[in-house]
This record gives C-alpha cells, sequence and structure tokens, in this order.
C-alpha cells in the first residue's frame, strides 16, 4: 500500500467512527481526489490542526455553517441556529478527534506524530493555503444534503529520508511511497 | 459520600459532553468542576477538594501529561485517581502516561458506556471511608 492509499484508509476510517460515536450519524464516503492549492475563494467553516514529526502537514476539516450548526447540535444535544462559539468549539474538537485518529493510526507506518491544538475559521470569501505547496489528499462524505470535506497533506521531513524511496522524492511524489 | 470530580480540557464541547455523561453514570457524583488547561486545574485543586481528574493531553498553557506529573508529585494530591481521555492513542503516549500514573485511559471519541466501565472501579476507591 501506499502513503496515498493508507491515508485515505486512515481518513475514512477516523471521519466515520467519530461520526458514529459522538454524532449517531453513519457517514457515506463520497469522492477522493488530489488537489493543489486551489485558487477557488470559499464561505463556511474551515478548521486546521497541524501535524508533525519525520512527516509534516495539516490536517482540516470544511463544511458549510448548516452543516457546522447540525454538528454542534448533534454532539451537545442542543439547538445552534448560526454559527457562534459553541458551534466552532465542536467543529475544532470534531477536528481534534478526526485528525487525531488519523494521526495514531498513520504513527504506525510513518512513525511518531505531533499534533497541534485546532485553528477554526468562519468567514465569507476567503482563500486557505498550504505554504508548503504539498498535495491535499481529499477525502468528501454525504451527509444528507451536504457534504463534509476532510483534507490531509503531509511531506517527508529529514528524519523520514530512511523510509522513503529516493525516486518518489526526486519526483516530488512522497505520496506514491510505499508503507 | 459524593465524589467531586474535576473535567480538564481546552474543548469546551467535551467538558460539556462529560459533565452529561457523567451525570448519566448514576454513580454518587456531586460537583464536577471544568478547567480548560493544566495552569487553571492546578489552580483549581488549591481551593477545592477532588476526588477524581479528567484530563485532555493536548491543551495550551500546560498539558495533560505535565499537569498530571504536578498532581503526582505533591504529596497532598498523589492519591488522587487521573483519567486520560484524549485522541493520543500511541503506545508511546499510553506507556507515558501509565507512567506518569495515570489510573486510566480513554480515547477519543468515546461512549458514555466507555467512560462509565473505566470509572467503575476507581471511582469507590478514591472516595474516603
Amino acid at each position: 500500500m501506499n502513503v496515498k492509499d493508507l491515508i485515505v484508509n486512515c481518513i475514512q476510517h477516523a471521519t466515520r467512527q467519530v461520526a458514529s460515536t459522538m454524532l449517531g450519524e453513519e457517514l457515506k464516503p463520497a469522492m477522493v481526489t488530489m488537489e493543489r492549492d486551489t485558487s477557488d475563494v470559499r464561505d463556511g467553516v474551515v478548521s486546521f490542526v497541524g501535524l508533525a514529526g519525520n512527516w509534516a502537514g495539516t490536517g482540516s476539516i470544511t463544511c458549510s455553517p448548516t452543516l457546522a450548526c447540525k454538528i454542534c447540535g448533534q454532539m451537545l444535544m442542543t439547538e445552534a441556529s448560526a454559527v457562534n462559539e459553541e458551534v466552532l468549539d465542536a467543529i475544532a474538537e470534531i477536528t481534534n478527534m478526526v485528525i487525531g485518529n488519523v494521526k495514531t493510526d498513520l504513527e504506525a507506518h510513518l512513525g511518531p506524530l505531533g499534533l497541534s491544538v485546532p485553528t477554526v475559521v468562519y468567514g465569507h470569501n476567503f482563500k486557505a493555503r498550504n505554504a508548503g505547496h504539498a498535495e491535499w489528499i481529499v477525502a468528501r462524505f454525504e451527509w444528507g444534503e451536504e457534504a463534509l470535506t476532510v483534507k490531509v497533506s503531509l511531506t517527508p521531513q529529514d528524519g523520514a529520508k530512511g523510509t522513503v524511496h529516493a525516486s518518489a522524492l526526486l519526483l516530488n511524489e512522497p505520496y506514491a511511497v510505499d508503507v | 459520600m459524593e465524589a467531586e470530580i474535576l473535567v480538564v480540557d481546552d474543548s469546551a464541547a467535551i467538558r460539556k459532553i462529560l459533565q452529561r455523561v457523567l451525570r448519566q453514570t448514576g454513580m454518587a457524583i456531586g460537583n464536577i468542576m471544568e478547567a480548560g488547561d493544566g495552569e487553571e486545574a492546578l489552580a483549581m485543586m488549591q481551593s477545592h477538594k477532588v476526588h477524581l481528574v479528567l484530563t485532555d493531553i493536548n491543551m495550551p498553557k500546560m498539558d495533560g501529561l505535565q499537569f498530571m506529573g504536578k498532581v503526582k508529585a505533591t504529596a497532598e494530591w498523589e492519591a488522587i485517581p487521573v483519567v486520560m481521555i484524549t485522541t493520543e492513542g500511541g503506545e508511546a503516549k499510553v506507556a507515558e502516561a501509565v507512567r506518569l500514573g495515570a489510573a486510566g485511559y480513554v480515547r477519543k471519541p468515546f461512549t458514555a458506556d466507555q467512560i462509565k466501565e473505566k470509572l467503575a472501579g476507581i471511582l469507590e476507591p478514591a472516595l474516603p471511608l
């Protein structure tokens, strides 16, 4: 299995487990794509968690304000009609759990990884950019009429060289590495 | 006697869920206090009696492992059981938590039954006779 397939499996497993356990929701995985930083401008809620170690990068969850309120309501058994502090905190914690579980599953293959505390952004007409220019592995999940998007971007660091084929790094395709 | 419990997590959402779950256990629970990080938790323990601590690991200011280290290094608090509730599920983190004196370890996401099961053998012995 290569790193890309491993990350996709970890994202799908962690996201479905967190949704089922904390939100009582059985999510259906949808399309998985690879994306460079895109130029499209977005509205909604985006939450980020940093990953660091022999591989470093970012995990992210994106959803609409409507879905963010729904997630908060199902998690806390309250009703949220607009994005407020409670909604942002719930999305941050869901991101922490999903990416934290992805991290734990990846550690068996990629070595120890650290996890930052989450950052949540809610706004209109914003653009998120990965400073490392690494590709995002983007996994989507259907949630009724809405969609939850989970992204992970990881690149090997110096300490990972022993486990990474030089050819993959030369081709700038770290996700092609077999693990 | 009712147990006084301290929940330490930087997420208000998790603190709220744990409040609800703890009340549903049917155990004899009195006050459930909340702190957002290890520093705040230590300050709270100086002014309140605590029989059990539930703490996250990844938190700003002072993380859960540093916080537990300080609890276990304080004679007055060393017998208080500390249960880690965290996304950190790697063997190294679990081993470190156990080495520092954790009484239990629950990985997020958790169910109410998992919390209840974990606390069943911990809470009662922690209460004074």
